[in-house]
């Protein structure tokens, strides 16, 4: 149980720079995801904690420990990696003691914490058993036991669930949750999925071009993107661009938007990002900001109807409404529809 | 179809056994021609027993198949570590060259050991035969390991070292074992290329260090007996005996990482 800090680290690959001066800090105990499509530097910050890759510059910490200089194997780190790594020579009980054996732990001990593991996910009296003969969701878990049986100082954990069908996953994402919880170990976990990142995480940390765009609960980072890619990346958005004019946004085609947010001087050019389920279809005129738009298709996807439209200036947006009345609207019609000015949110481009 | 599959396969066996079946058979014939009818004899096991050429010969077959295969699975197998996980200048040319040697016919390449031998003074006889062989076997075990490392996930030693492994403790503990049938057969396949070199043997032996083949093929020229049968059987029955327990105990493949 122990808080990790990185500090200015930097990675650059020949002349591409893959993470440029992160500084971040995962709190003893949080659960926190790195997000970002690839190529943002997500992996490679991981594997940077981990000892696997050493940085340019920067430093690393683990607890109050400097461990910059020190390789992956003296770190003390448990790990889960996409493809689950069990070593497909040795039982499973043998896969979880391997790390125990490295420490020294043998004979009746070593028995007795594996045993446990075992337990903690769930698959009790499965030692003997190979890696071949179990199901893919079962290994992970196997995995999952041998990474947090040496009780490291930080588990990390490298899209350990994707290689999982949807319903599997799901179940292993409350099982892990629940261990985490249990054991209380700093976690970092990375992932491109961004329901996924919002269920599990304590914090989310959105990464874009090797930078940590926004960090944050999840809940902030949903509801207040601080810049556009940030909005666009975790959930969907609508954008709108316009003037600020005393105090509020004039869009090109003349309608004025309302924000809570802060704005930038007069005469600036702005971007709003709104939410698509933020959005409703009324039939009157409303306090709050309201644009006309035109339906262009209607996605019936069972709960939820989604309208693609599109304003008489050719601007597209979309909007998540509530199945109540299923699809009473169609395309080429043309609606109103409104949102609050709380649910606009100036964003950096 | 199956019936015809099956006949197919039976042809195919039918060929490949029939002649070493009947080289088989008429070293247990009494007659020195290979003449039919068939009559039952050990003589020609027990004047093998007294041809104390052709068992040197074929003693020293086995020893230089045998130095072979261990010499060049070690270096073959280091080589082939270095080609599937380390990254250096140079690696793609390098992995490149090891190929032609396989094509190149084996008269073009004894002919230049031969004068590279002569001309740097490495001459010929045991010492001469070994190197020869060894270069020779080395491609063989690159390509047969190397194909056995693909099979071999690199996070499996990524998650050994997450779990306190130093690299070289990874690479005992879980890559070595896993690549051991590999490197089995890489050994027996190094065995057979130097027991079956008739080319290269040919010209690095000398009249006094002969390898089996080559006093064959010299016993063959002074007009032969069926002892020549005798002592092809005894090393087809060991060199057969050596692969069936290498089928049956490495169990090729099995270990692999299915994913």
């Amino acid at each position: 149980m122990t808080n990790v800090k990185v500090n200015s680290v930097a990675k650059t690959y020949g002349t591409t720079p893959v993470l440029s001066d992160i500084t971040t800090e995962f709190p003893e105990g949080s659960f926190t995801s790195l997000l970002g499509p690839s190529g943002s530097g997500k992996t490679t910050l991981l594997r940077i904690v981990a000892g696997f890759i050493k940085p340019d510059q920067g430093v690393v910490t683990i607890g109050n420990n400097d461990v910059t200089d020190i390789p992956v194997w003296g770190r003390n780190i448990g790990m889960m990696f996409q493809s689950y790594a069990l070593f497909p020579h040795m039982t499973i009980a043998q896969n979880v003691a391997f790390g125990l054996e490295r420490r020294g732990i043998k004979g009746a001990a070593a028995r007795k914490e594996v045993d446990r593991a075992l337990e903690m996910v769930r698959l009790p009296g499965f030692g003997d058993r190979t890696p071949k003969q179990l199901s893919g969701g079962q290994q992970q878990r196997v995995a999952l036991a041998r990474a947090i049986v040496i009780k490291p100082s930080v588990l990390l954990l490298d899209e350990p669930l994707s290689a999982l069908d949807r319903r599997l996953r799901q179940e292993m994402q409350v099982e892990l949750l629940r261990i985490q919880r249990e054991s209380g170990l700093t976690t970092i976990f990375v992932t491109h999925d961004q329901e996924e990142a919002l269920t599990l995480s304590d914090k989310v940390a959105i990464l874009d071009k090797g930078r940590i765009v926004q960090i944050g609960e999840p809940e902030t980072v949903y509801e207040r993107p601080l810049t556009r890619f940030a909005a666009e990346f975790l959930g969907d958005s609508n954008f709108l661009t316009g003037t600020i004019d005393n105090g509020a946004v004039r869009l090109n085609d003349g309608t004025v938007v309302k924000t809570t947010g802060t704005l930038p001087g007069d005469r600036s050019k702005v971007t709003l990002a709104v939410r698509p389920e933020k959005m409703s279809i009324v039939s009157g005129p409303t306090d709050g900001n309201s644009l006309t738009a035109r339906i262009t298709t209607v996605i019936y996807a069972g709960p939820v109807l989604s309208y693609l439209l599109e304003t008489k200036d050719g601007l597209p947006l979309k909007l998540f409404a509530q199945n109540r009345d299923g699809k009473v609207l169609s395309d080429g019609d043309t609606i109103t529809l409104s949102w609050s000015p709380e649910h606009t949110v100036p964003v950096a481009e | 179809m199956k019936p015809l599959g099956r006949i197919y396969l039976i042809v195919i066996l039918i060929f490949l056994y029939t002649p070493i079946l009947v080289m088989m058979a008429m070293g247990f014939n009494a007659s020195p021609l290979y003449e039919l009818p068939f009559s039952f004899s050990l003589q020609w096991y027990q004047a093998l027993w007294n041809n104390t050429v052709l068992l040197t010969a074929g003693l020293n077959s086995i020893i230089i198949a045998t130095i072979t295969a261990l010499l060049s699975t070690a270096l073959g197998t280091m080589a082939s570590v270095a080609l599937s996980r380390r990254t250096f200048r140079g690696k793609s040319l390098l992995q490149l060259m090891l190929l032609p040697p396989i094509a190149i016919p084996w008269l073009i390449t004894g002919t230049a050991m031969l004068i590279f031998f002569y001309w740097s003074g490495i001459g010929r006889g045991m010492h001469a035969l070994l190197i020869g062989h060894v270069a020779l076997a080395i491609p063989y075990v690159v390509l047969v390991v190397g194909t056995g490392f693909r099979t071999i996930r690199a996070d499996l030693e990524e998650a050994a070292m997450s779990l306190g492994s130093t690299p070289v403790h990874a690479f005992f503990s879980i890559t070595l074992p896993l690549l051991y049938p590999s490197i089995l057969g890489a050994a027996l396949f190094a065995f057979a290329v130097s027991l079956d070199q008739f080319v290269i043997s040919y010209f690095l032996a000398t009249p006094g260090y002969t390898t089996l083949p080559v006093q064959i093929y010299s016993s063959i020229r002074k007009g032969f007996t069926p002892e020549i049968n005798a002592i092809s059987t005894v090393l087809l029955l060991g060199s057969m005996t050596i692969i069936l327990i290498f089928a049956r105990f490495a169990k090729p493949g099995d270990t692999r990482d299915k994913r």
